[in-house]
């Protein structure tokens, strides 16, 4: 193994560890009831869905090269998939994956 | 030590019909065929997945190479983009804290907090009695982990197949499959308000200051839709 990436991949699992560590060892004095835990319910569902829209608008990876239009078809087209298909998460998914793929080519 | 019962309890959960297997599994052969792409060989990549285990945390650190990152900038650009896992165990564990239990339990398993694992136990922990949540997690978090390793170690070997048109497909599916287990899991108030203003709130504060965006979305986000749902109650 090439040092560098191995110390790469030391540097991104000790910040990655980092925040569920402190996580764990906080939640110790924190009742499920409290405020502070419902607070922190909402922090962790607002910044997930700020990920999210982080990755779709403004990406990195290959994604990066797919036009704003057809991130924003599949996204639409997918949600509705997710809709009729009785909020199920797989079919929503992998159509995602075929419609980007296809899309992809056109747009 | 572990109850085996609920460990197997919960690894299953990843072989329900709404499972995340098959979403988190293409997200991490994409991980694979990536780190292969940038010159990593068979032991880094799934050594990066199995210290790692978190997505967003391993593109970034892919990118950061690229570009020739220092380690410094690596491991803060990462923080950065992981620091989300903080609010997330603190809202998951004291769901699960029990007396009985012992404490390193805890912290041997907070390595498997990531969406997909965070989003099936929220949706779960209700059904299982609280001395058992910690085994019942540690088996979620075991499968989805594993999946992940696998993922990767099917990616690197794929690479050559995989053209930029199936990538692209790889990689829009992990933020479709969170957004609709969000979406999903918006039945209160507050949870509804927290998923729509972060959605939006993100990419507002991305143009302000692109490393914080997650977070100030987050913690803003988060805030007032904790607030409107208090006055709400009241």
């Amino acid at each position: 193994m090439s040092a560098n990436i191995v110390y790469a991949i030391l540097v991104t699992s000790l910040a990655t560890f980092l925040s569920r560590f402190l996580g764990a060892v906080s939640s110790e004095g924190i009742k499920e009831t409290s405020k502070l835990f419902k607070w922190f319910n909402c922090l962790a569902y607002a910044t997930l869905a700020a990920l999210i829209a982080r990755t779709i608008i403004f990406p990195v990876g290959v994604l990066i090269d797919a036009s704003y239009l057809s991130r924003l078809a599949v996204v639409i087209l997918s949600l509705i998939v997710f809709f009729i298909s009785k909020k199920n998460y797989v079919y929503p998914t992998i159509f995602s994956a075929v419609s980007m793929a296809i899309l992809s080519n056109y747009f | 030590m572990i109850n085996k019962e609920f460990f197997l309890k919960g690894y299953k959960s990843i072989l329900k019909h709404d499972s995340p297997a098959i979403a988190l599994g293409c997200c991490f052969i994409a991980i694979g065929a990536l780190l292969k792409n940038l010159g990593f060989n068979i032991q880094e990549s799934v050594f990066s997945t199995m210290l790692t285990y978190a997505l967003p945390g391993s593109l970034v650190m892919a990118e950061s190479l690229l570009v020739g990152a220092s380690l410094l900038n690596i491991f803060l650009a990462v923080w950065f983009v992981n620091a989300r896992l903080y609010p997330m165990a603190v809202s998951l564990f004291p769901l699960m804290m029990h007396e009985s239990q012992p404490k390193w339990k805890y912290y041997f398993s907070c390595h498997f907090i990531a969406v997909s694992a965070w989003l099936i136990m929220k949706s779960n922990y209700k059904s299982i009695p609280k001395e058992q949540r910690i085994d019942y997690w540690i088996g979620i978090g075991t499968a989805t982990w594993s999946i992940a390793v696998i993922g990767t170690f099917i990616g690197f070997f794929s690479s050559e197949y995989l053209n930029k048109d199936l990538m692209m497909g790889l990689a829009i599916l992990n933020p479709i499959y969170f957004l609709c287990m969000m979406v999903g899991a918006s039945k209160t108030i507050q949870v509804s308000l927290s998923v729509i203003l972060g959605l939006v709130l993100g990419p507002i504060f991305y143009f302000l200051t692109p490393e914080w965006s997650i977070l100030l979305g987050g913690l803003v986000g988060g805030s007032i839709a904790y607030l409107i749902g208090e006055l709400n109650v009241s």
